[in-house]
Formats: C-alpha cells, structure tokens, sequence
C-alpha cells in the first residue's frame, strides 16, 4: 500500500470567469519513506499540488489519497487534524514564530498542535524536542529567538519542527529557495539523514536543478501534466 | 491554557508601545469613571441621606392634595383620628417598614418681644421622629445633642432664624399661628436648640412637640398633616412605596374616592433631579469608557490580526486547531482587558484613598464646608471592571473569529 496515490488527479482555479486548470489529471504513488522531488518551471503546478498533498485545500477532480485518507472528504477541522497529525511542514520562508525561542519553535506543535490526551507529557516532551534539536544540529541554540540565527539555521530548526511530532508525510514547498546554494545542498542533506534515521516520507519542490539530484524520486511537473511517470535514481 | 496565555502576552510585548498606549486608554477610562462613581455617587449619597434621614423620612403619606399645596401649609387637609389609624395599620402591616413619624405642620409667627418674622413649624412626637428621621438630633448645633429631641413647651429653630433674629439657646419666644377657623393663637416656648439648615424642602423648619401644636392651633382631635416613613431597606424604595401606596390605595371616602397620597423622597424634594442627572452623567461616561475600550482594543486586535497573517497561515497549516488560534487572539483582548482593569481599579483605589486623606471641601447650597470623602463600593468596583474585561474580549471576537477562519494557502502567500 503507497503512502500517497493520486489517480486522474485535477485541480482548476476560478479566476472571475475564468477556469485555470493548474493540475490537468495525473496519476502518481509515493512508498513510505520515499524522499521525492516535484519539479518544473515556475507555474507548472508544483506548488498547487504540495498544498493539495498538505490538505490545504481540494482536488478538484480525481481522488488523492493520503495515508490512506481520500482527502476530499476531509473539512476544515477535519484537515487541520488530519495536518497535525501526520503531516509535517518546512516553507521556503521558514516560517518560525518569532515571539517563540528555537526550543519553543520545535515545541509548538507537541503544546499547541497534538491536542488528543496526554500523549506528550512534559518531561517526554522536553527530550523528544531536545532530540530533535540534536538531531539537526541545533541543540546549543535552543534558547535562542528566530531573529538570532541564520537563514540555514531557521531551517533546520523548521526540519525540527516539522519531525517533532513524528509525522508519516514532510512536505516542502521550495524548501531551499531563499538559501546559498551550499547550505540548501546542507538543508537537503539533513531531510535526507532524517529520512534515514526515523523512516519519514519526505516530498519536496524545486526548480533548482543541483538540487534536484538529492531526490531519489523526481517527478516533473509541465503545465500541469506529469512528464514521465516519475523516474528512479 | 498556559500555552495560550503565554504566547499571547509575548505577542503583546512584542509590540509593547502600541500596547502600553492601549492600556493607558483603558486606564485612563477606568480611572475617570471610578473617581466619578466615587465622588458624584457619595456626594449624591450623603445628600439623599441627609435629605431623607434628617428631614423628609423615606416616604410620606398625606390627604389627597396636601403636597400640591404644601407650600402653604393648609390645616384643613389633615388626617382626622380614624384615617391616621387606618394608616397605621396599613404601615404596620408592611413588613418592610421599620417606623413612622405623624406630623402637625403649620405655618406661623415667631417672635423674641423685639421682632417678629415668619416660621414654618413641625409638630412631632420627639421619639418616633428620632427614629423616623435619625440624623436629626445631629443637626443640632447648639443646645443638648442628647436627651428627648423636644419637650412640651420647647421649640427648636432653624440656624438662619436664630442668626437674623439674635435668638439663643435659652431664651423665651412667642409663636402665633391662625387656627383653620381663622382665630390666632399664641404660646410661648424655650428655644431648646438651634438646627444647622439642609438642603431640600423642611431644612429651615422649626420643631415643636406635636401637643403644643395641636394645642396652639385649638385642635380638638389628634389631627395629623403628615406622616413621615421609614423603611428598612432604603434600596428597596420603589417597591416598598408602591406597596404601600396600593394599599392605602384602598383607604376611601363616603363617595368612595381615595383619600390619601403617598410620595416618596425623590418625589417631594427638588435634589431629586440632580440626583437623576448624576444617574445620568453616571451612565453617559460609562459609555464612554465602553467606547473607549471597545475602539481601542479592537483596533490593536485587527492591527495585530493583519500584521501576523503569514504567522496565522503557519500556525494553521501545521494544524493548530481553528478554535485554538481564535482563543490565541481572545486571550490578546482579555489580557489587554485584564491588565488594565487591574491598573485602573489600583489607580482609582489610590486616587480615591488620596482624595480621602486630602479631604477637600466644598460647597452646596446653603451648606459649606462639606467635606468631600469619595467612596466606592466593591460591587461597583466588580462591576466596572468585569465591563471592561468583558468588552474588551467583545472587541477582540471580530479580528480574532477573522484569524482562525483564515485559509493557510493565502495566508502564508501574504507578504
Ligand atoms: N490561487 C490561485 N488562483 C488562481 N490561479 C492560481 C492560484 N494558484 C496558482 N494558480 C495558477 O496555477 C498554476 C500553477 O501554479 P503553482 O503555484 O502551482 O506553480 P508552481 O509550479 O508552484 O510555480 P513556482 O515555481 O513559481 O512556485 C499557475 O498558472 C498559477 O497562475
Ligand atoms: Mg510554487
């Protein structure tokens, strides 16, 4: 059973009148633990797929299903649940929240997010994001606040977050956009050892082509439309 | 909670002046109307008490008609024997009444053998009066505060009377008054005691023992003007006076008409209004702070809300449930609310206590010298401050219910 498998899969905006058709009907299956790669020009769809991937929002044909879940029959809470549970994050951006030290980042999602009994008591809490803190190299910056630390450094505290809670599924839409080329090769790098140590599928986009090579899985994207069926390295 | 909580202070420290300006508006509002709650509300307070437990009773029962000429004291509309007992029981029967005072009023003239001037005369039984109207004996300024408020054959003056007509503790006077025959009487009294004036209808009166009333006015039943009530719990005004009004609503003539009236306080003297305009003023600026809060709250929360739309579509997308990012910006509004609440309520309790230690006077009418000493009950206190923690949460409810229906995609697109 795939992780994830899309059949026929559409997606069409509606601009006034118009229809955009940003995803014309593709067909793909992602294995668990896989680390692939969406690539393609800029327009061609990488991005309204990741976030149909990240049930942020709805086909508009053909089923996706993730874990399992056909995520067309998900709501809003629904899918915010559904996200907090099994799915992790990383933004080209970065995206932490400023007012919260690196520790508190990584933290965020055991407290805030993961709501359903006890299942991250305090002290379990405390190591597992200490773990993940090692586990990225960031563990002597714990206490710091987003604004103190580095581009690369914001993003692997963001790789932290996104694995705190030990999701199945990291998406990342242009995860190495707003990095030099070698700390983006690092950031890379690090998704990679992630996968390794705790078995996590990780699906990313990019139109960079050095980094392209780190997937395993690449998927090309053309104005909507899968290029080749999706090619093994 | 804790979570919640935390965040949202750090996010308000985050912007710190923009919030320390909203926080001294709230205070600033809490503070203005507490101190008029304080000032105005004790100021009203100590005037309706001493115009109701020093002159007037809480409520006063008449003949029908008597009030609308009471400025002349007309004898011919008292209570004969058998309605003044009819009264009584229907006083006694109320249990919220606590006691009453019968009244001869009447008009006269005073005179010291050198001159003469006119007076207005209450004839009382002095123990119910002291208990009907308990500030009374204070008022006395010269002559013996303790003992029986009169004796037969003893009048009280008022100050400005004794004053004009260099009349002393001691001394003899004559009053004469023209009977409801239209024949005069006179008699003379020891004045017993001289009585500091008060605002409101009856401050300048004089007191008599209501036999030497009767006596000099050649009653030959135990007639009464009017009766003065007292009631137990002076909060419950309205409803005690509409009791008793409904049952002496009853109490009629042979052409079965009724023949009794009853006012209260508010009704019969003119501070009344002013008592209302303060209710008034009260309200107004507890608007105002309303206002205040509401504008000033709810535009840092929307401030907040927009400036924070790509955090907003973080949060969401990494799964924060919808409700927690609604109370993330509710807990903003409350601890807005809270913070200054507390700060406000301190300040005004300071400024009220300093006020207090201060004690500055002031005039009112004919009465100088009164001492300002502003009050506050904790129950306004709560109230005031749950108002504006309450509000201030409602001025949050829009930007925040904005925040956690927010779609992640365009949010996190936002720059
Ligand atoms: N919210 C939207 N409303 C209308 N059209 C949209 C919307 N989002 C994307 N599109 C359109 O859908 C198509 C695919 O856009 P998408 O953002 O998925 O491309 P992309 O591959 O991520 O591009 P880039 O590399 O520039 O990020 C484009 O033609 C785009 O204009
Ligand atoms: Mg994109």
């Amino acid at each position: 059973m795939s992780l994830v498998t899309a059949t026929r899969l559409t997606k069409t905006y509606r601009v006034g009148d118009i229809d955009v058709p940003a995803i014309k009907g593709i067909d793909f299956a992602i294995e668990a633990s896989s680390f692939v790669a969406f690539v393609g020009p800029s327009g061609s769809g990488k991005s309204t797929l990741l976030n149909m991937l990240g049930c942020l929002d709805h086909p508009s044909g053909g089923t996706l299903k993730v874990l399992d879940t056909d995520i067309a029959t998900l709501d809003r809470r629904a899918a915010a649940r559904f996200r907090g549970e099994h799915i992790g994050f990383v933004f080209q951006d970065f995206n932490l929240i400023p007012v919260l030290t690196v520790f508190e980042n990584v933290e965020y999602p055991l407290r805030m997010v993961q709501l359903s009994g006890n299942k991250w008591p305090a002290a379990k809490r405390k190591e597992q994001v200490l773990r993940m803190l090692d586990a990225v190299g960031m563990a002597d910056q714990a206490d710091k606040r987003p604004d103190q630390i580095s581009g690369g450094q914001k993003q692997r505290v963001a790789v932290a977050r996104a694995l705190v809670s030990q999701p199945k599924l990291v998406l990342a839409d242009e995860p190495t956009a707003n990095l030099d080329h070698d700390t983006a090769y690092r950031i890379l790098e690090l998704m990679k050892k992630m996968r390794d140590e705790f078995g996590t599928t990780f699906i990313f986009s990019t139109h960079d082509p050095k980094i392209m090579g780190e997937a395993e899985t690449t998927f090309t994207l053309e104005d909507g439309r899968l290029q080749n069926g999706g090619s093994h390295v | 909670m804790f979570d919640v909580i935390s965040i949202a202070s750090r996010n308000l420290l985050r912007y710190r002046r923009r919030t320390m300006l909203t926080l001294l508006l709230i205070v600033i509002g809490m503070v203005a109307v507490l101190l008029f709650i304080a000032v105005a509300g004790s100021f009203r307070s100590m005037m309706v008490g001493q115009i109701t437990d020093s002159v007037l009773g809480h409520l006063q029962v008449h003949r029908k008609g008597y009030v609308a000429s009471i400025d002349n004291l007309p004898l011919n509309l008292n209570l004969k024997p058998p309605m003044v007992a009819k009264v009584e029981d229907a006083l006694k029967a109320n249990p919220a009444v606590e006691t009453w005072s019968p009244r001869v009023k009447f008009g006269g003239m005073f005179s010291n053998f050198a001159e003469t001037t006119s007076i207005r005369v209450n004839g009382i039984d002095p123990a119910r009066e002291a208990a009907t109207t308990p500030l009374l004996p204070g008022r006395m300024i010269e002559g013996e505060k303790a003992g029986a408020l009169i004796g037969r054959g003893q009048i009280v003056i008022p100050q400005l009377l004794a004053r004009g007509m260099k009349t002393k503790v001691g001394d003899t006077v004559v009053v004469v008054a023209t009977n409801r025959d239209g024949s005069v009487n006179g008699k003379t009294f020891v004045v017993r005691g001289i009585l500091e004036s008060v605002t409101g209808p009856g401050g300048r009166d004089g007191y008599v023992h209501i036999d030497d009333a009767r006596e000099l006015l050649r009653m030959n039943e135990a007639e009464v003007s009017e009766i003065a009530v007292r009631l137990k719990d002076f909060s419950r005004l309205d409803r005690s006076a509409g009791q008793i009004k409904a049952a002496l609503e009853g109490v009629s003539n042979k052409e079965g008409k009724p023949v009794l009236e009853t006012h209260t306080w508010a009704d019969l003297s003119p501070f009344a209004n002013l008592a209302k305009m303060i209710d008034l003023m009260t309200l107004f600026i507890k608007v105002v702070l309303v206002s205040i809060v509401l504008v000033s709250v709810m535009n840092v929360m929307i401030m907040a809300v927009f400036e924070r739309i790509r955090e907003i579509g973080t949060i969401a997308a990494i799964g924060t449930p919808p409700s927690r990012i609604l109370s993330l910006f509710l807990a903003e509004g409350l601890m807005l609310g809270l913070v200054g609440t507390v700060a406000g309520t301190l300040l005004s309790l300071v400024a009220i206590f300093g006020i207090n230690l201060w004690s500055p006077t002031f005039n009112f009418g004919m009465q100088q010298n009164l001492v300002m000493a502003p009050t506050i009950a904790g129950g306004d206190v709560l109230t005031i401050a749950a108002l504006v923690v309450v509000v201030a949460v409602v001025a949050s409810l829009q930007p925040a219910w904005k925040a956690s229906r927010m779609d992640p995609i365009s949010a996190l697109r936002h720059v």
